[in-house]
């Protein structure tokens, strides 16, 4: 990931390290986490804390 | 305006449409649907006074459900529920498309493994098994030999969703390793693309290679009258060629009702978000005027 200095930081919720998000994330963004690429969602940004992404359901899609 | 946005989940579709939003200073109201109620007279979900709401529900039931409820109380949404009834169901979509004299792939429809097998064994082989319901490509079967199709047969009939015994199974369409994707609004492309691939499945959601694509007179024709079929609305249109590359004859295979666009907005010159709000904006301003009229 680039360093940059808006970047968010924020506790990837599977190993438990910091983590720096893009600093224009949403709430409900989904991410890849940069330490094991799981999709992680974006609960909320003060302060900034992820969940593991639901996994796909059946109905997902266009 | 006052755009309200039902998601679940933003992806990067959602992401642009947001920025773009944003940037043009529109007002942004987001509804995750999985933290409202919707009951028959109101929601918890804040659409008071929204000029318009998009639908960018990942799941399609949350869609179709959502929707459903905010036409209800009056709240103008994109797009309608009746376009997301046809497009989300694919024997549903081809019963329209059908209807409309639109040039589709042959489809039947069966509920029993003994009449799916019949339906395999008239269409010959290969042929395409597909669920009603589904997207991206998932549980998509080409069916290559009668043994095949009745392992997956049984299979389904098995494991599966009660959706799984309604069989939808369809031509296989010999296309030139590619498809097309059309983005249009009320019919009127924004722009269009294709998506090739060795694998018989050239789904961008698969991997398929896409490739910015200028629509002839004819596929422009069929997406018009494919968006109309299912009501109108922001749509994804897939065609396939038939005859060959650059044939230009085509079948419309399937209309897509909350269509993603960052695969189409990356191979196109078209800033395809911008083109997007543009529409919101003249919906928008459509709704306004109803809804005065309608209290003039």
């Amino acid at each position: 990931m680039t360093s940059d200095t808006d970047a968010l930081l924020a506790e990837d919720p599977i190993t438990g390290e910091e983590i720096e998000l893009p600093a224009d994330v949403e709430v409900g963004e989904i991410i890849d986490s940069p330490v094991t690429g799981t999709e992680l969602e974006v609960i909320s940004l003060d302060p900034v804390t992820l969940e593991e992404a639901p996994e796909l359901e059946e109905d997902w899609g266009e | 305006m006052r755009v309200g946005i039902l998601y679940s989940r933003i992806r990067k579709d959602e992401k642009l449409l947001l920025n773009e939003l944003r940037d043009r200073g529109h007002e942004i109201e987001k509804i995750d649907v999985r933290k409202e109620r919707f009951g028959l007279e109101s929601t918890t979900a804040n659409v008071e006074d929204l000029d318009i709401v998009v639908d960018r529900c990942l799941s399609t039931s949350r869609s179709l459900y959502a929707t459903q409820f905010l036409d209800s109380y009056g709240v103008p949404v994109v797009n309608a529920p009746e376009t997301g009834d046809v497009c989300a169901d694919k024997a549903k979509n081809s019963l329209a498309l059908a209807e409309a004299e639109i040039p589709t792939p042959a489809t039947e429809v069966s509920f029993t493994k003994e009449s799916a097998m019949e339906s395999i064994e008239s269409f010959g082989y290969p042929c395409v098994l597909k669920p009603v319901v589904g997207s991206w490509g998932r549980l998509m079967a080409k069916i290559d030999s009668r043994n095949a199709a009745e392992a997956i047969l049984e299979h389904k009939e098995t494991l599966g969703h009660y959706e799984h015994k309604v069989f939808y199974i369809q031509e296989f369409v010999d296309k030139p390793g590619r498809d097309i994707r059309a983005l249009a609004v009320d019919g009127e492309p924004i722009a269009a693309m294709t998506r090739t691939s060795d694998h018989w499945l050239t789904n961008a959601a698969k991997g398929g290679e896409t490739k910015s694509f200028d629509l002839d007179g004819r596929a422009r024709e069929l997406v018009a009258r494919a968006s109309e079929a299912v009501g109108g609305g922001l749509l994804g249109v897939d065609l396939m060629e038939v005859g060959g590359e650059g044939s230009g004859e085509y079948t419309v295979h399937e209309v897509n009702h909350t269509v993603e666009f960052k695969a189409l907005d990356a191979a196109s010159e078209v800033d395809v978000p911008a083109e997007v709000v543009d529409w919101l904006e003249a919906k928008a301003a459509a709704a306004d005027d109803e809804a005065t009229e309608a209290t003039a």
